[in-house]
């Protein structure tokens, strides 16, 4: 079953895993990765607990609209699942 | 743009390293402020016994050791055996710790060129690479110009450095941008059926295990 | 030329950087998040190596490993042993 999903838009300052360039972007679920430790706590010295990361792949026209290059080239990203919303 | 440095033609007349490479002015050149925070940095590790000389000295001659040799040996042995490959695309950490090659932590994806497929790696972030089994990067795979661009037009990137592919090839760009690292099974080139596994690791350049080149033909 | 050996404090860089992060003094992305406070413009004026041992030290103040007047008498001393690196470089 394909899983979509949308990286959320908002844009807290600080270390953040989530590449400003994917926010708000809409795409599919390409396999799980398993559980590790939230980046976003480790960055400051916190203890960190597990979440779970995902690799998800976009089409390049979501990503760039009519300047992509090839509409159906495809960038994966591994994305944490508190950044993910399900649609 | 660059090249793997086995193609390198120009420029070999003058102070290169065995490897290739140009020698760095380094010792004889005057002492800047970050090799002075270096030095501090390391000799109060190991004045408060955090650090160990020998540990340190061990460290540098473990990277230095590791190069696109130990990856193309991986791929030579995927190309050969395909209950290999299968397990290497299955979980390519494991594969290459099999092989005997020292992974570390990393949690490393194999993604496979086809005729149809080509992937390219990339890490926006910073420079996230497949160090263990490649070696440390190369200067431009760590410059903003290829980090903003290789996601957005890898196509242009791609033909800048010698690799043009037809619109019908799908390109996928993965970004490194957690705790994955990726590296590129690359697609056979035609005419080595009869190789041994020793002369295929010869065609698998660095530039082909991330994407960015394809493997030399015979 | 798009490659070169690297120098020597480079490769100590590098290995302060690994042997720390195994030791469990920073984590990979203690030393991203500082990367990244240095601003945008910290990645046209630094080289990278520059750039890790900034975040390499940040981290360390950060987690008590020595404090910033150890690390200032230390850089002063060094900077009197010598003009250049190898005459610096070990005390």
């Amino acid at each position: 079953m394909v899983e979509r999903v949308r990286v959320k838009a908002m844009m807290p300052p600080g270390h953040v895993r989530a590449p400003a360039y994917l926010r708000g972007k809409q795409g599919v679920v390409e396999r799980p990765l398993g559980a590790f430790h939230n980046p976003e706590q480790l960055a400051y010295g916190l203890p960190a607990e597990k979440k779970p990361l995902y690799r998800v792949r976009f089409r390049m026209d979501e990503l760039w609209g009519d300047a992509a290059e090839n509409p159906g080239d495809t960038l994966d990203a591994e994305l944490y699942d508190h950044w993910l919303e399900r649609l | 743009m660059p090249h793997d440095h086995p193609d390198h033609t120009h420029d070999h007349d003058h102070g290169l390293s065995p490897s290739g490479h140009p020698y760095r002015a380094d010792n004889d050149e005057p002492l800047t402020y970050w090799q002075r925070m270096e030095i501090a940095v390391r000799e109060l590790l190991i004045e408060k016994a955090k650090i160990s000389p020998a540990e340190i000295a061990a460290q540098i001659e473990a990277m230095d050791a590791r190069s696109p040799a130990n990856g193309a040996a991986v791929v030579a042995r995927a190309w050969s055996d395909p209950a290999f490959k299968a397990r290497l695309l299955a979980d390519a950490g494991a594969a290459s710790r099999e092989m005997g090659f020292d992974i570390g932590p990393l949690n490393l994806i194999a993604v496979e060129n086809t005729e149809t497929v080509h992937n390219l790696i990339v890490c926006t972030l910073c420079s996230c690479y497949p160090r263990n089994l490649l070696g440390l990067p190369p200067d431009w795979y760590k410059t903003r110009e290829y980090r903003s661009r290789a996601v957005r037009e890898p196509r242009a990137v791609l033909r800048e450095f010698g690799v043009d592919l037809p619109d019908s090839t799908r390109i996928r760009v993965h970004d490194s941008t957690a705790d994955m690292r990726y590296i590129v099974l690359p697609a056979r080139p035609e005419g080595t059926e009869q190789m041994t596994e020793v002369e295929l690791a010869n065609l698998v350049t660095r530039d082909a295990m991330i994407g960015t080149g394809l493997a030399r033909t015979p | 030329m798009e490659g070169h050996d690297f120098a020597l404090w480079e490769k100590r860089v590098d290995a302060l950087m690994v042997l720390c992060g195994s030791k469990g003094f920073f984590t990979v992305d203690g030393l991203r998040r500082a990367l990244e406070d240095m601003g945008e413009d910290a990645f046209e004026k630094h080289s990278y190596y520059e750039r890790w041992i900034a975040a390499v030290n940040q981290n360390l103040i950060e987690a008590g490993v020595y404090n910033l007047e150890e690390l200032g008498a230390r850089m002063e001393e060094i900077a009197a042993r010598g003009p250049t690196y190898g005459e610096a470089q070990d005390g």
